[in-house]
């Protein structure tokens, strides 16, 4: 069934989006990553444009989020007091990130900028988790392997102390706000939650256990998203309703589904498949940008 | 110098002096896209009115044009540095249609001269206004191509000779196939009848490709009250996202 999406002025298949949609939220579900890392390159894919697609992400993503939060509240698995100082540089770093996005299109490298964003971070992330993931795994086969978790490193020495109770932690506002900040910038730039950046960072930066950081991050993507939902449509027009719902209706199914998926595998299990997934679209991204692609030429807007 | 101007009004006048005229009707005067559009087809038909019998100065031919609304455009090339293949550079086309499609009704050029073509712009690159490449750019026929091209391999762009039927030197008709990605607009419809290459009547119609509906009244909110529709397309993502979890919870318990 075909479906003309008013904003993007394209006409596409309505179950195409709604699968779309499904796969993502079953992701978000499962590794607390909004999946905008997915969803972003395969609307391009499907012919929306970078800046349609970046933003309708962005909305679709409070959906995902808000049912996968639910979920996690109800397993007390949401650090109240860490979400909130990670929103407050979150919702700073978005704001930047809009007014670069802008500046961007303007000159035409926005579409490099995303895919160099995503070669580089996923990159880095994905071989970071596999790594650890791996050793976790491997640590827990031999077993007497004495397993460290908190260790004492500059981030303790920062001023601003705060308690954080549910995560167990009495460290520096700092750290929190600048990994924020990071992810609000990222969150406006690639159309994703950031969850993917975020969950590592808590997990290896923060020292937070990893029950309460898929629940964290989400509650922190929420409010991050819609914030760059607002900019995106108020700025440049460019959030489609009825894509959004399409992917969401899918993406709320998806993503309860991922969530009952992830309680049932092993912390490290989970953290390995996502870090394979990471590696994936990281891959895939940078071939595009090392071969030669068969169209060299691409249209794009006047600046205004 | 007068002789010429005197010449040029003549020749500009002549098809409206030509003792042929075109009549034409449209299957629609007006496309609806609506959410389940997925594209459209219009059936352009009509006949040449004459007074005398036709003239002997070869056989009839017909053009016909369907534009969409124009707009500047940027058209950008990849080339390889450092490793990668990033935009270097950028040729801005003034004008561009949004969707252009030309049917004849025999091969483009025996139904119309170049200087026909350059005085109507009805070939496609002679639709697309393109005044200057920045200095650096040496080979800018480059990027109208490109620009041809991708807009053809959507079928944003058509050529279609030989579709145009004519029937005893007075009828005819085409249909001219509008693709799911239609921008919205008013649409012109040409038609030109011609001999031996030269255009000897036009006429024009213009279609209305417009929004209905839910895709109307989403699009008018988004451009209008934007705050409005991104908190409206929040609260429905966030009702979405809630429904859904309350409803696993209840088929949990």
């Amino acid at each position: 069934m075909q479906i003309y999406l008013p904003i993007a002025e394209v006409s596409v298949n309505a179950f195409l989006l709604l699968g779309l949609g499904g796969i993502v939220g079953i992701l978000s579900g499962m590794f607390g990553v909004g999946g905008g890392f997915l969803i972003t390159p395969l609307l391009f894919f499907i012919g929306i444009t970078p800046s349609v697609a970046v933003a309708t992400g962005a909305a679709q993503l409070v959906a995902a989020s808000f049912s996968g939060v639910l979920t996690q509240f109800r397993r007390k698995a949401v650090d109240l007091r860490m979400g909130t100082v990670l929103l407050v540089g979150g919702l700073l770093g978005a704001g930047l990130g809009i007014q670069l996005f802008n500046m961007l299109r303007a000159m035409g490298q926005v579409d490099l900028l995303v895919q160099l964003s995503y070669v580089v971070f996923l990159g880095l992330i994905g071989a970071l988790m596999f790594y650890e993931s791996l050793r976790a795994i491997l640590r827990t086969r031999r077993p007497g392997a004495k397993v460290v978790r908190h260790k004492h490193n500059w981030i303790h020495n920062l001023p601003f102390k705060m308690k954080f109770r549910t995560s167990g932690l009495y460290i520096s506002v700092i750290p929190p706000i600048v990994v924020g900040l990071l992810v609000g910038i990222l969150a406006a730039i690639m159309g994703v939650g950031g969850g993917f950046i975020m969950v590592p960072a808590m997990i290896y930066l923060l020292g937070m256990p990893t029950k309460v950081v898929v629940g964290t991050s989400l509650f922190q993507i929420i409010f991050v998203t819609a914030f760059t939902t607002i900019m995106h449509a108020t700025t440049n027009h460019t959030v489609d309703m009825m894509l959004a719902v399409l992917l969401l209706i899918g993406g709320v199914v998806g993503a309860q589904i991922g969530t009952q998926l992830g309680g049932r595998l092993k912390a490290e299990q989970l953290r390995i498949l996502l870090a394979l997934m990471v590696l994936a679209v990281c891959g895939k991204l940078a071939l595009d940008l090392l071969l030669q692609p068969t169209e060299l030429y691409s249209l794009g807007d006047i600046a205004r | 110098m007068i002789l010429r101007l005197l010449m040029i009004f003549l020749a500009l006048a002549c098809p409206a002096l030509a003792e042929e005229e075109v009549v034409a009707g449209l299957s629609q005067n007006r496309v609806a896209i609506t959410a389940n559009f997925d594209g459209s087809e219009i059936l352009i038909f009509g006949a040449v009115k004459r007074e005398s019998p036709p003239p002997g100065t070869g056989p009839l031919q017909v053009v016909i044009t369907v534009a969409g609304p124009s707009q500047p455009i940027v058209v950008r090339r990849k080339e390889k540095r450092f490793g990668i293949w990033i935009n270097t550079d950028a040729v801005e086309v003034d004008s561009a249609p949004s969707f252009y499609a030309v049917a004849t009704s025999g091969p483009m050029n025996e139904v119309l001269k170049d200087i026909e073509d350059l005085r109507y712009k009805i070939s496609i690159p002679r639709a697309i206004r393109s005044v200057g490449a920045p200095m650096n750019i040496a080979d800018s026929a480059a990027f109208t191509d490109a620009l041809i091209r991708i807009r053809s391999k959507k079928g944003l762009y058509q050529l279609d000779a030989n579709t145009v039927n004519v029937a005893e030197e007075t009828l005819f008709d085409t249909s001219i196939a509008l693709p799911a990605n239609l921008t919205e607009g008013s649409y012109t419809a040409r038609i030109f009848l011609t001999r031996s290459g030269s255009v000897v009547a036009a006429h024009e119609r213009t279609i209305d490709v417009q929004k209905v509906g839910l895709e109307r009244w989403l699009f008018n909110l988004a451009h209008e009250t934007p705050l409005a529709y991104a908190i409206l397309t929040l609260v429905i993502a966030i009702s979405a996202g809630w429904g859904a979890s309350a409803i696993f919870k209840y088929l949990r318990s």
